[in-house]
Parts: C-alpha cells; structure tokens; sequence
C-alpha cells in the first residue's frame, strides 16, 4: 500500500451521545473526541472495555448511528464522502458495495433460503440495479452466477448444505453467523465493519474467517472490527486501538 | 453519483385538515419528503398519526389544505399534482401509479374474474389482443404466487392473502414508478404476512419502483424501507435511514414507539 | 284524432326541449344526453322514451310503423301505433319501405333502411357500462376520458366464461370512433345494420331520462378483440313460411311441443311471401 495516500478511512473528533427521553432525559455521552485512521489493506481491532464505544463507533461508520460532531472522512469507490453528513440517499448507495456490516445478528427477510441472502448481496452490488423488467431469465443468470460464489463461500464456512436452500430463521446461532459472515464477505467492499465475527463460531471456522479477513485486507480492504477472541485478533489486527 | 439523480415525487408543506374539524384539527401539518426512484420508504405512527391523510394527499384523492406535491413523470417532466385536471389524474393513477388499498377489496372487482382484474389496466392501455391479456394475467399470478387455474375464478373465493396478491399483481401490470401501499399487511396471518412481505421487495427491487408504505408495525419497516419517517398527531417527527431511525431514535415519541415494541 | 290534446300528445316546450337534446345527440354520436323526461300515460319500462322521442319529431306528413320484437302485432306495437293515430291523425304503416319514422322495441328491420327515414329505439338502460359500474358520476367520467376498459373487462369475462361473448342483445358498440354505446336490446346479430346506415337512428330511454343518437353514415363498429372478433353466426335455419335463411328468426313451441321458426320481422316474411305467390322469388 502506498503510505504516501490518504487513509481509506479518516476519523476525526468522532462524538456521539444519546439522550434517553424515556429515562427522564438522561445524557449518555458514549464517544467524545475519536480520531482514527485505517489505510486500505488494514485492520484495525476495536479494543477495551465493553460500554466505551467500540460498537457505536462501528454503527457510526455504518450510518446507523448519527454522529453529533466530527468528520467520517471515507473513500469511497466515487470519491471522497463524509459519511456523518452524508444523505440518506448515499449512504444506501455505499451500503450497497462499499461498506459491509456484519454484526452479531443476521436480519434476513423470511422465506428467503441461506444462499439467497447471501447471493442477493452480489446482485444487489451490481454497478447498476436498474430494473430488469421483469426478465426473469436474465434475473436468473445474475442469480445463479451469484449463488456460485455464495456456495463456494458457505462451503468454506462449512455451513452444511442441506441448509442452504432453507431460510436461516430456523438455524442455530452459528449456523446464522455463518451465513452473515458469508454474506459480509461475498462482495469485495472497501470497508469491512466486523462486530464480533467469531462469536459461537467453533475454531475451524474461526480459522476460516481468519482466512477471509486476510483475504478481504490482501485485496485493499479497510477493516475495522471487534474482536473478543484473542487468537482471532492477533491473527488479523495490524494494529489495536482503545477507545477512550 | 446517488446526488445528482433527481427524486421521483417532492412534497413540501403539505398540511390537510377535514372540513368538519375543529380550528387546530390538523390530520397532517408541514410534511415535508422526498422519494427516489428505486427506493422503499415507510411511514410509521399509531392511529390517529395522520400516516393515511398524508398517503392519500400524496396520491391526490384528497386534495390538500396547503402544500404542495410534484412528479417527475416519465417525460421526465415535473408535474404539480394538485393542478393537475381530474382526467391526467387518472391517467396517472392507471399507468405510473399504483395504490394498494388497506382492504384488498376496495381495490379489486370482485364481481369479475382474477385474470380480467389483472387484464383491466392493460386493457385501459389499449391492449385489445385476448390471448395476450390472458398470457400477462398467468404470468402476474405466477408472480405473485397464485395459482394460474384460478385465472378465471372471482376473487371472492379468495382468501385475504390471496387477494392482497390479487391486489398487487392488478397494480404492477402496467410497470407503475410509483406505489403507494396503505398497511397492505395489517389483517393478514403472520405466516401471510410474511410472504406478502418478501413478495412486495422481490418486485420493488427488480421493478426498480419506488415504494410509499404507510404501516403501524415497525418490523415491516425495518424489514421492507430503506428510510422511514414517523408521524405523531399529523407532523412527521423524525426520518431518515430506517436502521437509524429504530436504532438511534433522537426524537422522545420514536425512542417511545421503538421500545414499546412487543418482541417475539 | 282526439280532440283535447296536442298534437302527438306532448306540449311544445316539452317537444322543443326534446328536440334541441336531439340536435346535441346527433351532434356527438353516441353520447348520452340527458333531458327532462315527462310522465307518460304507460309505465316505465314500455317505451315511454321512444315514444316521447317520436312524438317530438313526428310530423302530419310522416308514416309510421311500430315494431316491437319485429311485431307489428303484438300489443305493445299496436298500443303504440294507435296512440299516435289517435293522437296525430298521422297515417300508420305495416310496410317499412312506406315508413317515414319507424319506432321499434328489440329489433332493427330487415329490410334496408333509406335515407330521409328515422328509426326511434326503445332503450332500457342506456348506459352500456352499468353492469360493472353503477355509479352514473363514475361512467360519466369514463366516457368523458375515453376510459373503456372496463368494457373491455366485460368482454373479456364473457369470453373466458363462456368461450365466446354471451352477450347476445344489446352488444356495446363504438360510435364514431369515439364513444361506447347500447345500443339497446337487439340482438346481436342486428347490429351490423347500424353500421354506416343511410337512416337517421334515435334513442330513447325515458326512465333514465338519457337521448341518444347516431347520425347517417356512421361508423358503428362491436367492440370485440383483435384476435376474437365480431362475428354474427348464421343460424342456418330456414322461416317456416318465407324460407328465408338470412333474417333473424323467432322460435316458438307449439301445444305439442314442436318448434316453429319464423321471420321475427313480419313486414319482411309477409313481403316475401306475397313475392313468391306472385311468382317473384323462389322460396
């Protein structure tokens, strides 16, 4: 990586806090001056106790937080964006190729199978989702050309595939993580946000996700993540922070 | 880049009150909002929020107190739809628009069979071929997962779900831009539900539609929009990325309604 | 003619205002106008718009033919027929060829229509789209937009019913290709007659207080589809007393059972064999 460029990811006097209408007003102010750097290639591993910040910070990469004050400076695949001014209407538009979440949660539609979820993601990421009028022969082929790669990708996750033209609602907690990382990972984003990928993951898994972060970094990737097992974090981090 | 596309549909100020109200008895008051072509939005509150006067102003069957409402047409021309004379209104409703009724029979005949309430739009279009009418109805159920030998049969031997489909497939024939849908799931089973659910993104996201989903169940906002906005007593409190909006609520009614939600 | 009533019964403001919804009608082929329907000494539901369409246009130097079924026997035709006798003096024919103003209930004549005559239907419901839309200020706004869909919808439910259009009598046609019109219930099979006929043809409903009318030379065309189109099946039957295999026929079963097919038009069969007593025509 040229270190001479400017970070894919620039975070500068990140501060967010909630007010708890319910509680009466109560304030909680959950980050107050957060500055963080994370070049493309990289993984930065959220560290420290939990309550200091470490997931609002990632919500608020992601949008799903408001940021109060500070500057989420991201380059994205059209350029330069602030993500905590950024509309409504762009940050779908990042969501949709540049930035990847996975949480500790899946959220999937119902009836939708495994594989669906995860293929849907490389189609939706397509340069341009245009309708296809309904043409369900080509609807077809973006499909199954998709679902190659969401098979190769629970394969390697060793999610059994008797499971993958089910829907994930009836799954194990690990089995769903599984099918959230693959869904993470499937679509090479420029920003990785990774909450606890390796929770109820057994340790050839762990390993397998280990594998996909290298991976992901190897093609120029930004990650930031959170991650409570140590063997995972010091497999990918190339550096920790602590948030204050 | 996402800036520079324009919306489909801009509504700025737009306030409604019922003739027979009192002085203060908005149903809705400044509702501003902004839709894109491709995009789901819901609009969430309890009864009495004003969520349905707000849709219905937009769809032009009432004509609002104040405010004002445009559409970007598919000449690409920008169109005031309050002045719009009641004959293009139509035209508009039956082409580029489509309203999914609360009620599945409001927006179905059910005096004649699913195939001609599919056929009628088409037909309105100047569709005049038979077997060609007939071929796009087969294909709209298979679509909306009803079965095609019961093209010919009323929807009255259908059941709730089966209508909403009915309902939809009879609002998609003619490839609307814009849909507006009033609590199309609000009666249905659960297991109902959810299909409907999946059907209504599977068709906005490949139609490339923008959706306007008036509902009172937050779930199917996280599940369906993109963005959400909440309405409390007629002003539209908050919006915004709905993920955001039900995770970060900022205003008190949204952390409010956002708690109260009973989880399975 | 009676003594004590005006001419053709009807007051002179009331045949004015009948005659200017005429002139409105004849102007915009095939759209309803309404007008101030009057209290007729008949119920509604037995031509009372007919007869106050004739009476508005009728004149001492007219001849006139009352049909009804293609009758001019039955009791409604001859009811009618005398009305006007008794109330215009005006003289009364059996022949189409010899009327000036024929008004008939459920049938066009078989016989040609000429220029200079008229023909006044008796219509029930002038609203062709009443079945599957009730509400007049909804049809209203159809046929001012042009909205026929929904009469396409019709056909559309017949077909795939039936496998062919059910309707038999009183089949929508487009008038000038502009509005859709019932053409009140004749049947079906009567209606290429209307097409481009040299006659002018009124229409009158009086219970619905709707006038309507179609002027010479009109294109009249059956809504059909483009790939079921308008077809007027030949019955292959013949008259029992003309042998004619063209003209509609009316079917009646005797005391004992067995069915007896006539011309339904009287004038036409009764023409046909004087002709062939004569020796003019072969059956």
């Amino acid at each position: 990586m040229n270190a001479t460029s400017s970070p894919r990811l620039s975070v500068r006097g990140l501060a967010k806090h909630f007010t708890l209408h319910l509680r009466g007003g109560a304030r909680l102010q959950v980050l107050r001056d957060t500055w963080l750097d994370v070049d493309a290639g990289e993984c930065v591993a959220l560290v420290g106790a939990s309550g200091r910040g470490k997931s609002t910070l990632m919500k608020c990469l992601f949008g799903s937080y408001g940021a109060d004050a500070g500057v989420l400076r991201f380059e994205s695949s059209a350029g330069p964006v602030d993500i905590a001014d950024a509309s409504a209407q762009r940050m779908i538009e990042l969501r949709r190729r540049d930035i990847a979440y996975v949480s500790q949660f899946l959220r999937a539609v119902p009836r939708v199978p495994a594989l669906d979820v995860v293929a849907q993601r490389l189609v939706d990421a397509e340069p341009l989702p245009a309708s296809d009028n309904l043409d369900d022969a080509r609807h077809e082929q973006r499909m199954d050309l998709a679902r190659e790669a969401a098979r190769a990708l629970l394969g390697r996750l060793n999610l059994p595939p008797a499971l993958w033209d089910l829907p994930p609602a009836t799954f194990s907690g690990g089995e769903q993580q599984r099918v959230n990382i693959a869904r993470g990972f499937v679509q090479p984003a420029r920003l990785l946000l990774l909450d606890e990928p390796t929770a109820s993951l057994d340790a050839a898994n762990r390993r397998v996700v280990v594998e996909l972060i290298q991976e992901a970094k190897a093609k120029g990737a930004a990650v930031v993540g959170i991650f409570h097992d140590e063997e995972v974090r010091d497999a990918v981090a190339s550096r920790c922070v602590e948030l204050q | 880049m996402t800036e520079a596309i324009e919306p489909l549909l801009r509504v700025r100020g737009l306030s409604h009150r019922f003739a027979s109200a009192r002085e203060e008895g908005y149903a809705v008051q400044d509702a501003d909002l902004d839709l894109y072509a491709g995009e789901v939005v819901a609009i969430v509150g309890e009864s009495g929020s004003g969520k349905s006067t707000l849709l219905n102003c937009i769809a032009g069957r009432i004509a609002p107190t104040r405010g004002t409402v445009h559409y970007r047409d598919a000449g690409e021309r920008w169109l005031d739809v309050r002045v719009l004379s009641e004959r293009q209104q139509r035209m508009l409703a039956r082409t580029e628009w489509g309203f999914v009724e609360q009620n599945a029979s409001d927006g179905l005949r059910l005096d004649v069979s699913a195939g001609a309430n599919i056929g009628e739009r088409l037909m309105g279009q100047g569709e005049r071929h038979y077997g060609r009418l007939r071929a796009s109805a087969e294909r709209w159920m298979a679509r909306v997962e009803l079965d095609t030998a019961r093209i010919d049969d009323s929807p009255r031997a259908f059941s709730g779900g089966m209508r909403q489909r009915l309902q939809i497939a009879r609002n998609l024939v003619t490839h609307p831009r814009l849909v507006l849908l009033d609590e199309p799931t609000s009666g249905l089973d659960v297991s109902v539900q959810a299909r409907l659910l999946d059907l209504i993104r599977m068709l906005t996201t490949r139609m490339h539609l923008c959706a306007l989903i008036v509902t009172h169940d937050l779930g199917v906002a996280r599940l369906l929009a993109q963005r959400t906005l909440v309405m409390r007593h007629g002003r539209v409190v908050e919006q915004g990325l709905t993920d955001r909006v039900l995770d970060d609520p900022q205003h008190p009614y949204t952390q409010l309604l956002v708690s109260s939600v009973v989880m399975p | 003619m009676i003594s004590g009533y005006n001419f053709a019964y009807l007051d002179e403001r009331t045949k004015k205002m009948i005659r200017r919804a005429l002139l409105k009608a004849v102007a915009i082929p095939g759209h309803q106008v309404p007008f101030g329907s009057r209290e007729m000494p008949l119920a509604y539901g037995w031509g009372t718009g007919g007869i106050q369409v004739t009476a508005a246009v009728i004149g001492r130097d007219d001849v006139l033919k009352v049909i009804d079924q293609g009758s001019d026997d039955t009791t409604n035709a001859v009811n009618i027929r005398q009305f006007f006798a008794r109330t215009t003096g005006v003289r009364t024919t059996t022949r189409t060829r010899e009327a000036t103003l024929i008004q008939t209930r459920h049938r066009i004549p078989e016989t040609p229509l000429a220029a200079g005559q008229v023909i006044v239907y008796q219509v029930p419901q002038p609203e062709p789209l009443y079945k599957l839309e009730p509400r007049r200020t909804e049809t209203a706004k159809l046929h001012a937009a042009e909205e026929y869909g929904l009469m396409n919808v019709k056909l559309y439910e017949d077909l795939a019913q039936w496998g062919r259009v059910e309707t038999s009598y009183d089949y929508p046609v487009k008038v000038d290709g502009r509005y859709v019109m019932a053409p009140s219930p004749i049947p079906a099979f009567d209606n290429p007659k209307m097409h481009r006929m040299p006659a002018l043809q009124l229409f009158g409903a009086g219970r619905e207080k709707r006038l309507y009318a179609i002027p010479p030379y009109t294109d009249v065309r059956s809504l059909d589809f483009e790939d079921h189109p308008f077809r007027v099946e030949p019955h292959h039957q013949a008259c029992e007393r003309c042998g004619d295999t063209a003209s509609f026929l009316d079917e009646v079963a005797d005391a004992n059972g067995q069915v007896h097919r006539t011309c339904s038009d009287t004038d036409w069969c009764a023409d046909r064999v004087d002709r062939q007593h004569a020796g003019r025509t072969s059956p």
